[in-house]
Parts: structure tokens; C-alpha cells; sequence
């Protein structure tokens, strides 16, 4: 048996395993899901060492290649050795350090893009005349309006919906909703191309191997 | 002759050159001119862009070689770059450090007289110039929320509108307590650099605070190591101030794997067996959202969910109780902690979506006037100006 159908038969025979979840929970769905948990875990430790720790920070510290080594890199190794303190309990406390820069740090960058992105690009790109040129054009944007200054007020949190503000608060849901439902169909027309990929898998990759298997 | 030239390039490929004397491309131009090697603004250094105009009648190439040297140093040859080019990009450069850069024209193999050389270093810029509006409207934001947080620490009233899947969190928890059944908390599958696992462990720690009152096991699986070290601090602090550090146990907020499907696998694995009488996802989650929440509902759990994820919101909303949608994940840590400075923050990003409001509507007002009367169109091309970031 040549690797080729030993990597088949075992892609087979764990798709099948993980499948019989459909039933209920059984011991081949537990082995294969205690087996993808352990691997994928063993695998992105590696794959965190040598294409996170190593080329970000091991290969600048030491200068790989024929670049300097940057000093300033012993910076973040310490943060590192910190947040293994947690470790010991009595030295637990100096993890928090790192912590609270990765979450500081973190919030910090993520208002820029944030703001770009969800706020200022969309409020760029609904300032539109209504008026399109011809009739789809003008209901296209007259949607597009209502749908993001109703949608605001949904999220408008110091007010509560009743009256007017209730009313454009039902409107901008609807109007999420509605999307919500396209994005929905669109998904899970993608989820059922990758079953279809899957049972192709199976019926036209393993299913033909049995016979050869079996001596037939 | 010059764009049949070009054209013929690209059709027949090199074009020998031109026998000296006939009515072609003069022999002694350079083949490009307007040579400029400059540091790409606005970024934070590592990049020169070079940038040449194609001389009109000159010889015409087969391709041309991007060179560079530092002082005293080999000349490196970066790359071979078609005829038409006229611009490239070096991201291979170290800030600080001088670079020379020459346009070497290569014909049947011969390297022509080379154009250059020009001289650019590379550096970080402090100050995009390109986002001044976004400085300026985030200055003004911030100013209100600053503004709000003050009111609410000098115990002004903060008003905050009823948000469904947030009221059912203790009942949720009140639930699992009845059921004798442990309660599953998700907090999505990102780090902890991602603004929505930092609302999710904000409400971890309500969650945490209630299960320890009550005695609820609380179960907290992570696909991040970084996540685990935090889940695991917030839930400690959250058993201390219950006063009951006695119930924490630290094995309860465990590291899955950081697979996306491998966690879903181990997730799923956890609530059929567990069989957890409320489950929470918040976060950020990606396409194993609805194999969570599938099975979750499969054991008969309550379940609320909450991310800024578009595409994952309509599988929370088709198979949860209880969905929190975009925003309300990041007001939910104010809403249920009733902090008047998390009140106060709250507020004031309601200022700004009330500030963006009245900014499209006046936007959509100028810029349909616009259409017929030039004045109204400046104000809503000052309007779309302002919000524009690069």
C-alpha cells in the first residue's frame, strides 16, 4: 500500500468518523476529535516557533543572515519570560504586565482600523445624492440611506425605542435582518459546495481504492 | 512610432535595435529620464519608491535591471522589470540607511549605458497626513466621552435602553444553578488584540461573578494561550470579589488548540458530554460559529450570542435565544457592570453616532442639491473630504 492510499484511507476513515456525529456522540468521533484537537495543537506550537518566534524575534535579536542583531528585541523576551511567571505563584502577579500591554496595545491598533472601517469609510460612502440617474439607481440609494441612518438609531443606546426613534429602530433591524438573511443563503450555499467537495471525496478518491483493498 | 514601438514589444517580444542613421529611436538618449528614488510616505519606513518617465524616441529595450548599492558596497541587482515599466517598489530596504539606485537597459544581453544614480533613505513617519480628518473627528469624540465620564462619576444620570440578550445573562446563569448543569463560556476563537475578545472577557467576568455567587461550574475553553492567561485572571478576580475564591478552579478555563475546526471539534466534544445548561458566545467568531451553536441548541442549552462579525450574526440569530449584534457586544461590559465610567464611554460613542448622523444626512442633502446648485456640491465634496481616510 503505497503512502498516496494510506493518506486517502485515513482521510476517509476520519471524515466518516467525524461524520457519525451526525447519529450521536460515539467513540470514532471521539478519537477523531481528541486525534485533530492533539495534532492541531502540536502543529500550530511548531508552526508558532519557527514562523512567529524565530523570524520575528529569535532572527532580529541575534541578526540572521547579515543583518544586526537589535538589542531591542530583548525587550519583548522579557515580557515572554513575564508572562511565564504565571507559572510560579508567588512571581504570578508580573504576568499581568504583559497582559495588560497586549490588551492596551491591542485596543489601541484596533481603534484605528476600526474607526476607518466600520465608521468613517461607511459614513464616506453614504453621502450620496438620492437622486441616482434613472429609477434603480435612486431606489438604490435611497436604501442605502435609510438603511444606515435607521440602522444607527437600532444602535443608539441612550434612548429608548419608542415613538419615532422605535420606528426607524424597527426599520434599521429589518433592514440588518434582511441582509442578515441574504449573507445567510450565500453562506450556506458555500457550506454545502464543501460538503459536495467532501462527498466527492469520499466517492470518487476512496470509494474506488475498496476494490483494489480488497483484492477484488 | 514610439507607442507602435511599445506595442510591437509587446507582440513580438525584443525588438533589435534600430541600424544607426535610419528615422528611429535616437541611439544617444537614455531610455528613461525624471529618474527619482523618494521614501514612501505616510508608513512606517522599510519602503523607496523609484519612479521614471520613458524618454520619447529613445532606444528601444528588451527589459531593464533595478539596481542598488549602499556606500561601498556591491551593487545588487533587484529586479528585471519590463520596457513599459515606470515604477517600483523597494520593500527590502532598512530605515536610516542610504541606498543608490541606477536603471540598467539590458538589449540582446548587453547592459546599455545606465540612467542614475539616485540616492534615497528609508524612514518612519510619526503623522499620516492622509487621516487629519479622522485625527480631528476622533479628538472630538473623545473630548465627549471624556465629557460623559466625568458626568457620570460626579453621579449624573446615564440613561441605557433595555438590551434583551444582556437582561437574560443572570437568568441564563439562575437557569444552569436549577438545572445542576455547568454553564459554557466562548469567548470566539481570536487573541487577545482583537477589540471583540476584550469585550467578550469584560463580560466573562460578570459571568464568572454570578456563577460563583450561585455555585454554578463554569466551563471556559479557548483556542488562544494568551486568552486562557487572561480568561483565567478575570475569573480568579471575579470568585475573589464574590468571595468565594474556594470555587475557583483553575482547570476550568482550559487551552483547546489554536485550530479553528480543532477547537470547534473539542468545543462540540465538550457540550455533548458536559451537556451545559447555558452557553455564551461572545466574540469574534468565523465559520464555526454555526457548528457551535448547532450543537449547543442539540442539548437543549440557552444560549446567548454576540460578535461583530457580519457574515457569522444571521447563525447566531437563527440558532441562539439571545443575539447581540455588533455593538451591543461592546456595550454590554458597560450595561451589565452599570460603571458610570464605562456608562460614560458609552454615551459618549453615542455622541458619535449621532455626530455621523447628522454628518450624512447633511452629506445627502448637499450632495443631492449638489446635483443642480455648485455650492451645495463643494459642501458635500468637504463632507466626504473630512471622513476620508488613505
Amino acid at each position: 500500500m503505497s503512502w498516496e492510499m494510506v493518506g486517502i484511507w485515513g482521510g476517509a476513515l476520519l471524515t466518516l468518523c467525524l461524520y457519525s456525529f451526525l447519529y450521536r456522540d460515539n467513540p470514532f468521533y471521539k478519537f477523531a476529535e481528541h486525534l485533530f484537537v492533539g495534532m492541531s495543537a502540536g502543529y500550530w506550537a511548531i508552526y508558532t516557533i519557527f514562523n512567529v518566534l524565530k523570524p520575528n524575534w529569535w532572527d532580529k535579536l541575534v541578526g540572521a543572515g547579515d543583518a544586526d542583531p537589535q538589542l531591542i528585541m530583548i525587550i519583548p523576551g522579557l515580557l515572554a519570560v513575564l508572562m511565564l511567571m504565571r507559572v510560579v505563584s508567588k512571581l504570578a502577579t508580573y504576568s499581568r504586565l504583559p497582559l495588560a500591554l497586549i490588551v492596551g496595545a491591542g485596543a489601541g491598533l484596533q481603534l484605528v482600523s476600526f474607526f476607518q472601517t466600520n465608521g468613517l469609510k461607511q459614513v464616506e460612502n453614504t453621502v450620496i445624492p438620492l437622486v441616482g440617474s434613472g429609477v434603480g439607481p435612486t431606489i438604490d440609494n435611497l436604501l442605502i440611506v435609510t438603511a444606515v441612518v435607521c440602522g444607527l438609531v437600532y444602535f443608539f443606546f441612550s434612548k429608548a425605542h419608542r415613538g419615532i426613534t422605535g420606528g426607524m429602530a424597527n426599520v434599521g433591524i429589518t433592514m440588518l435582518m434582511v441582509a442578515f438573511g441574504a449573507s445567510f443563503g450565500y453562506t450556506v450555499m458555500a457550506r454545502i459546495s464543501l460538503l459536495i467537495g467532501q462527498a466527492q471525496f469520499l466517492l470518487f478518491e476512496w470509494v474506488p481504492t475498496i476494490p483494489r483493498i480488497l483484492g477484488l | 512610432m514610439g507607442r507602435l514601438g511599445l506595442f510591437l514589444v509587446i507582440l513580438i517580444g525584443p525588438v533589435p535595435a534600430l541600424a544607426a542613421g535610419s528615422a528611429g529611436p535616437d541611439q544617444a538618449r537614455p531610455v528613461a529620464d525624471s529618474f527619482e528614488a523618494v521614501d514612501s510616505p505616510n508608513d512606517a519606513g522599510g519602503v523607496i519608491e523609484l519612479s521614471w518617465a520613458m524618454s520619447p524616441g529613445s532606444k528601444l529595450v528588451d527589459s531593464m535591471l533595478v539596481t542598488r548599492s549602499k556606500a561601498g558596497g556591491p551593487e545588487n541587482v533587484l529586479s528585471v522589470v519590463s520596457p513599459v515599466s515606470t515604477s517600483y517598489r523597494d520593500t527590502t530596504v532598512a530605515n536610516g540607511v542610504r541606498y543608490s539606485y541606477a536603471l540598467v537597459p539590458m538589449l540582446d544581453g548587453r547592459r546599455l549605458a545606465e540612467v542614475g544614480p539616485v540616492a534615497a533613505s528609508a524612514s518612519a513617519q510619526w503623522i499620516h497626513s492622509g487621516r487629519s480628518g479622522m485625527l480631528i473627528i476622533t479628538v472630538i469624540l473623545a473630548a465627549f466621552i471624556l465629557y460623559f465620564i466625568r458626568h457620570g462619576r460626579k453621579g449624573g444620570e446615564l440613561y441605557i435602553r433595555q438590551i434583551a440578550g444582556l437582561s437574560a445573562v443572570d437568568d441564563a446563569v439562575g437557569r444552569a444553578t436549577e438545572m445542576g448543569r455547568p454553564v459554557l463560556y466562548i469567548p470566539g476563537i481570536m487573541d487577545m488584540d482583537n477589540i471583540q475578545t476584550i469585550a467578550s472577557t469584560v463580560i466573562l467576568g460578570r459571568v464568572a461573578a454570578r456563577t460563583a455567587e450561585y455555585g454554578t461550574p463554569l466551563m471556559v475553553p479557548v483556542s488562544k494561550s494568551v486568552v486562557l492567561s487572561v480568561a483565567q485572571e478575570v475569573v480568579k478576580e471575579a470568585y475573589l470579589e464574590a468571595g468565594r475564591p474556594d470555587a475557583f478552579q483553575k482547570d476550568s478555563i482550559s487551552y483547546l488548540t489554536d485550530d479553528q475546526f480543532g477547537y470547534a471539534a473539542g468545543v462540540d466534544g465538550i457540550i455533548v458530554r458536559e451537556k451545559p445548561a447555558a452557553i455564551f458566545l461572545l466574540g469574534a467568531f468565523y465559520a464555526e460559529s454555526l457548528i457551535l451553536a448547532e450543537t449547543g441548541r442539540s442539548v437543549g442549552a440557552i444560549q446567548i450570542a454576540g460578535t461583530a462579525m457580519p457574515s457569522q450574526l444571521p447563525f447566531f440569530i437563527a440558532a441562539c435565544d439571545y443575539t447581540l449584534i455588533g455593538e451591543e457586544l461592546f456595550a454590554a461590559s458597560a450595561y451589565l457592570s452599570r460603571e458610570p465610567k464605562l456608562l460614560g464611554s458609552l454615551k459618549g460613542q453615542d455622541v458619535a453616532k449621532l455626530f455621523f448622523m447628522v454628518v450624512i444626512v447633511l452629506g445627502v442633502i448637499a450632495s443631492t442639491v449638489g446635483q443642480a446648485w455648485d455650492p451645495a456640491s463643494e459642501i458635500a465634496a468637504f463632507i466626504r473630504n473630512l471622513t476620508h481616510v488613505e
